[in-house]
């Protein structure tokens, strides 16, 4: 008896979860290249063809008949929607580099802090993460305006004499992502640079290295797992954002996530934006399970 | 060799002006007597008294509220065995499958996840309201709760559930009196994580939302696109509030937590 309830727990524990994310995480990727390959109808839903048990099998098959890939030959067609994923990947990409820069002497400065310091400073770092992040996006609106804090600032010092025009810019969509994803990158940084063992530092120095080749040489190279951890975690949802470029950016940012927005909630047109979705994940799948794999390494090393 | 050099302090200090700089500030204008953001008109409550009277923010807060509770429940139980089934059960046929389904979700873009979502819903029949945003909510947090709570359990002592399993207990018994005491503080700061995304949670609500479920973020966001007003900004302050207090009664519970288990341990160890 004890065997068997300990059996069905361990078998419980392992199911509900695995069919959860089957069910509301895989079986909708499924759901949306299906949806990609059909055409758009005015109807509710608004796609063909649809399938219904009542078409017994031989119904079935004529169905997946009407499968068709126009919607990717459309996509291709039209060079906005290429333009679109390619500037999606640069501004997610020079983000992720910017954000790199910035996050290094945080990270850095967090590792050298005293001991009884960092849990503190660990937790400002998470904190903001807690708010909201629509709130966050937002307040830059009132910082980057042309009246906003930050041109009144500038003028009242002096160093310019008319406005900088920053909001609904690329260089707002670039400031949003740095400043929401970068505890993202802090924090993996962090961890890889509390880690190390400082005596390798003072050995290098022992041996005549100066600091900045010790750095180059010794610390950077150790903190590579938590660069690649940082700049996925910050990288993938960077490419699909929506909400910075559409509350910062102006109407020359780019971006699919937004694309995909307005074709789904402006056209309603479902297949294209199942078609959009599923290249964008094609997009990100090799990221993706670069990302997975760095995490099921640091699973390991945690035994 | 390690030193808390004035390049360190420097750097820590403006990255961290940087965080909370944008956050000070808007709450700061939340109590600008001016109807123009960035303009102090003087010190004044009457956007927060405004607020009372705005009905359809009222409502959308009480729906994100609800929303929230639920599947920050429901993630935190299902995450928990997420993380179980991931540190436990190293070897199971279709290991590889569920562990990056756990992972996978914590990076994909939003507009993915509430599209597919939305489609699954549709295909299933399911009404667009207050239910399927819960669903989403859970799918989506529950990723985050595991792997808060796989990281408490990977830094535990296993042989604390062996020695109690040795003894008899079976395993239920076993993970509510030993494990689930021992990582709960894990679990509690999962739970959250877990409440605080749901309630931030903007592109996947709108995408699984129907007609008669608006979330605040939703509405926030109608309303920040028709113009910056400080009646948003003290929303906006409302929810900063709620969720710093939040935060801080969880780091008293915590720290009251890891004092008294250091006791524990003291004794212990005095006693042997």
């Amino acid at each position: 008896m004890g065997k068997f309830t300990s059996g069905l727990y361990n078998r419980l524990v392992i199911v509900i979860p695995y069919g959860w994310l089957l069910l509301f995480f895989l079986a909708p990727f499924f759901i949306v290249f299906r949806i990609s390959l059909s055409t758009t109808a005015i109807a509710m839903p608004p796609y063909e063809p649809v399938f219904s048990f009542a078409d017994g099998w031989a119904g079935l098959l004529s169905k997946i008949g009407e499968f068709s890939f126009d919607n990717y030959t459309y996509l291709t067609d039209d060079p906005l929607y290429f333009n679109a994923y390619v500037s999606s990947v640069v501004i997610a990409g020079i983000s992720t580099f910017l954000t790199l820069l910035i996050a290094y002497p945080i990270a850095y400065g967090m590792a050298q802090a005293p001991r009884g310091l960092r849990p503190t400073l660990v937790m400002l770092v998470i904190l903001p993460f807690w708010t909201s992040f629509l709130i966050r996006v937002y307040a830059w609106i009132a910082i980057l305006k042309p009246e906003g804090l930050f041109n009144q600032l500038l003028l009242s010092l002096h160093l310019i004499d008319t406005p900088l025009i920053i909001l609904n810019t690329n260089t707002a969509v670039y400031i949003g992502i740095v400043y929401s994803y970068l505890p993202f990158m802090v924090l993996p940084l962090y961890s890889a640079l509390e880690k190390m063992d400082g005596t390798l530092i003072e050995a290098a120095q022992d041996l005549g290295c100066p600091p900045i080749t010790a750095f180059w040489r010794v610390t950077f190279p150790l903190s590579i797992p938590g660069v690649v951890a940082g700049c996925m975690l910050v990288f993938i949802p960077a490419v699909g954002e929506f909400v910075i470029p559409d509350l910062l950016g102006g109407s020359q940012t780019l971006m699919i996530g937004k694309t995909l927005w307005n074709e789904f909630n402006s056209n309603r047109d479902w297949p294209v934006s199942s078609a959009v979705a599923t290249i964008l994940l094609l997009i990100l799948v090799i990221p993706i399970v670069f990302f997975q794999n760095v995490q099921a390494k640091a699973e390991e090393r945690g035994k | 060799m390690l030193k808390w050099t004035r390049f360190n302090i420097l750097s820590v200090t403006l990255g961290f002006a940087f965080l909370y700089l944008p956050i000070v500030l808007l709450v700061i204008f939340s109590f600008n007597e001016s109807k123009l953001v960035t303009v102090w008109g003087g010190f004044s409550t009457k956007w927060y008294v405004s607020l009372m009277s705005n009905q359809a923010l009222l409502d959308a807060a009480w729906v994100t509220l609800r929303v929230g509770l639920l599947s920050a429940t429901f993630a935190t139980i299902l995450g928990t065995m997420a993380a179980l089934t991931l540190v436990r059960y190293t070897r199971f046929r279709g290991r590889m499958l569920f562990s990056g389904m756990v992972y996978a979700p914590l990076v994909m873009p939003e507009v993915i996840t509430g599209l597919s979502l939305l489609l699954l819903f549709v295909a299933i029949g399911l009404d667009r309201g207050f239910w399927t945003i819960t669903l989403a909510h859970t799918t989506l947090t529950m990723c985050f709760v595991a792997v808060v709570v796989q990281s408490r359990l990977l830094s535990f002592d296993h042989s604390i559930e062996e020695a109690a399993q040795d003894l008899g207990a079976p395993p239920v018994r076993t993970f509510f009196e030993i494990t689930l005491p021992i990582i709960a503080p894990a679990v509690a700061s999962g739970w959250i994580l877990a409440f605080t995304l749901s309630l931030d949670d903007l592109v996947i609500a709108s995408f699984t939302s129907g007609p008669g479920a608006t979330t605040l973020p939703m509405r926030i966001y109608s309303q920040v696109r028709l113009g910056v007003t400080p009646e948003i900004n003290a929303v906006c302050t409302i929810l900063i509030g709620i969720v710093a207090l939040g935060v801080i009664c969880t780091s008293i519970i915590t720290k009251r937590r890891e004092t008294q288990r250091q006791r524990d341990e003291r004794a212990a160890a005095a006693g042997a």
